[in-house]
């Protein structure tokens, strides 16, 4: 379903690079104010698929339409409106982070006071006289967002954002990254994190070898997966003979069913007040990801 | 702030907070100057010794004339002596009316000398002594001649050399730089066109030469390197930004083709380094052998440094400027050609 108002419509676009073929026919469209996840293994194209959109490369076939417009050749009435977030290196050598954001916003004739909100926005406010090259990764990663977002772009691009981050950092990003979708943003962003596109993105797209395999909110690929639920109990309290179950296993702790129905276990179980220690796990988005792009190693 | 400017901004703090780069665009120059401007700085400015024994108006006379130092003898066994060592060229022995030179004959060129100068200074006294007037005027004039002073070659040469290292260095590395951070897409990403990327490079390029100029100038016309600017200086400003051009576009040319800082470094040097050698940056060309000069023709740096040579210190009129600027400027146009042709905004 594409509307005129659209903030990105992708149709049929392919890139080879030699024999690689790095993207193979995607077809998809972004709603404006959308959190849009890609997900796919090393290699899968979504690098190359962001650089289409974002009007940096050509596509040998199909065609983009980035907030109504053709971004290739490069469209500078189009560029004030996207902002892209490139590798946390992109920035002035010896320069400050205040700095580095006035720099930023001066090419988009916007005001220095702009700079100082963005800086407020990723929480490097007390890291504004601190130089690029003695922030750390995260700082790092969190002022290569603010200087994509710097000018009030749109559509934001964030290509793996929360790559090499500690957990803490990822946290912090994924508030500053819901910040900005309240303000109303478009969201384009890959990862190689599931959890956090299944928190996070109000639809992803999984991608392997150039190409779409799902596109769905997370919950419905989840459901759309129909595995089975996990319910896990203390070994001692937990009984044999459950209607539902479809399997039970057991180690030396807990006691493991796995059931497609999910409410008549947990039903018999609560009736009998065997529910010590209980934890359910449903499908992730991991599994999901798994079971489209399989489970070999990638490069 | 205009883009242009916070470009510009950028670029002066990235290197203003280098203190390699600063090192070698202002330091490393300057200690040439430095090195060469005091070793160099009495070569050509000695004058002859000559031993004296005894006294009178020849003696008077030799010593009024300015051109040698004289050192006087109270013995005369003693200033033979000196002379046998080969440490005098000659020994003048005035006794009444008698003037005697002894020298060696080891180094014919100042024995000569000797030998002119006194008997100059003798005969001169005698057609005074005579009363007649002399029949032939005979008077010494100072030409502006082709040798100059140490100080005079090794400011301007060190000068363009500084420049033009500074400029292919300060170029392609930063642009080389820009390329692998992806500074480049991002400013592709912003509604800013190429020529003010450009141009900002290009003044940061000119204001940092302008500072190496005035800052290696200053230094040398301080009196113990003793450099005398010539009535021309203010036209070597044509050739100083034809030089600056040319250099800045080497510089892009090495930049678009390298991949790497550490390739765009090599590159820089295999560039730079002949061209400082075989331009007359630290001694003067025309003490070189015939071919040399003639290769030395194909140099951009060699063309810079004539040019500021000529205006800087040999005074030479506007008609100098059409050789140096216009060999510059053609080379900036073709290798700005080629550079524009082999310029990409990424890698691969």
């Amino acid at each position: 379903m594409t509307t005129p108002d659209d903030a990105i419509v992708v149709d049929n676009i392919h890139k080879s690079y030699g024999d690689l073929r790095a993207v193979n026919g995607l077809t998809f469209t972004v709603h404006p104010g959308e959190f849009f996840g890609i997900l796919g293994p090393n290699g899968a194209g979504k690098t190359t698929a962001l650089e289409i959109i974002e009007g940096l490369r050509k596509p040998d076939q199909g065609s983009v339409r980035l907030l109504g417009h053709n971004p290739f050749p490069r469209t500078v009435a189009l560029l004030p409106r996207i902002g892209v977030q490139l590798q946390a290196s992109a920035f002035f050598t010896k320069l400050t982070a205040r700095e580095q954001l006035e720099t930023f916003a001066a090419l988009y004739g916007i005001e220095t006071q702009r700079a100082h909100d963005m800086l407020d926005l990723v929480g490097l406010t007390d890291k504004a006289g601190t130089r690029e090259d003695k922030l750390s990764g995260g700082q790092r990663q969190r002022l290569s967002i603010a200087c994509a977002l710097v000018h009030d772009p749109d559509i934001v691009f964030l290509d793996e954002p929360t790559a090499a981050l500690d957990p803490q950092a990822r946290r912090n990003l994924w508030d500053v990254l819901r910040a900005i979708q309240a303000r109303g943003k478009t969201i384009v962003y890959t990862t190689h994190y599931l959890d956090e596109a299944e928190i996070l993105c109000d639809r992803v797209a999984i991608m392997d070898k150039g190409e779409i395999l799902a596109l769905d909110t997370p919950a419905a690929l989840v459901r759309g997966l129909d595995a089975p639920t996990r319910i896990i109990l203390d070994k001692s309290t937990a009984p044999r003979d459950l209607p539902g179950a479809d399997e039970v296993t057991e180690d030396d702790l807990s006691v493991t069913i796995t059931t497609r129905a999910p409410a008549l276990v947990l039903t018999a179980l609560a009736e009998r007040g065997a529910l010590d220690g209980l934890q359910v796990r449903t499908a992730t988005l991991e599994d999901v990801f798994l079971h489209l792009t399989g489970r070999e190693y990638r490069a | 702030m205009s883009p242009f400017r916070s470009l510009s901004t950028a670029m002066v703090k990235s290197f203003i907070r280098d203190k390699a780069t600063l090192f070698f665009a202002f330091v490393m120059p300057l200690m040439f100057l430095v090195i060469f401007g005091l070793l160099f700085r009495d070569i050509g400015s000695e004058k002859i010794k000559i031993g004296v024994y005894g006294d009178g108006a020849v003696i008077t006379a030799l010593d009024r004339s300015g051109v040698v130092d004289i050192q006087r003898f109270t013995s005369l066994d003693d200033g033979i002596a000196k002379v046998r060592a080969g440490d005098l060229p000659g020994l003048v022995e005035a006794t009444g009316d008698n003037v005697v030179l002894r020298f060696a004959a080891s180094n014919q060129a100042q024995a000569g000398t000797v030998q002119g100068l006194v008997a100059g200074v003798t005969q001169q006294l005698n057609v005074a002594e005579s009363g007649k007037p002399p029949k032939y005027d005979f008077r010494a004039e100072q030409v502006e001649d082709a040798s100059l002073k140490p100080i005079q070659y090794l400011t301007p040469g060190i000068l363009s050399w500084g420049i033009a290292t500074t400029a292919v260095f300060g170029t392609s590395i930063s642009l080389v730089n820009w390329r692998r951070k992806q500074i480049l897409r991002r400013l592709r990403l912003a509604p800013i066109g190429a020529t003010t990327i450009l141009t900002s490079r290009l003044v940061v390029t000119v204001g940092v030469a302008l500072a190496q100029a005035l800052l290696f100038i200053g230094i040398a016309l301080i009196p113990v390197f003793g450099l005398t600017l010539s009535g021309t200086w203010w036209m070597s400003v044509p050739i100083f930004v034809s030089g600056v051009l040319a250099f800045f576009t080497i510089g892009m040319l090495v930049g678009a083709v390298c991949k790497t800082e550490e390739a765009a470094t090599g590159a820089a040097n295999i560039v730079v380094l002949p061209m400082a050698f075989l331009s007359g940056t630290f001694f003067p060309i025309d003490q070189a052998p015939k071919w040399l000069q003639a290769v030395s023709q194909v140099f951009p740096l060699r063309h810079m440094n004539d040019g500021m040579m000529d205006f800087l210190v040999r005074g030479k009129g506007p008609q100098a400027l059409l050789l140096p600027c216009g060999v510059l400027l053609g080379f900036t146009l073709v290798v700005a050609f080629i550079a524009s042709r082999v310029f990409t905004w990424e890698d691969s």
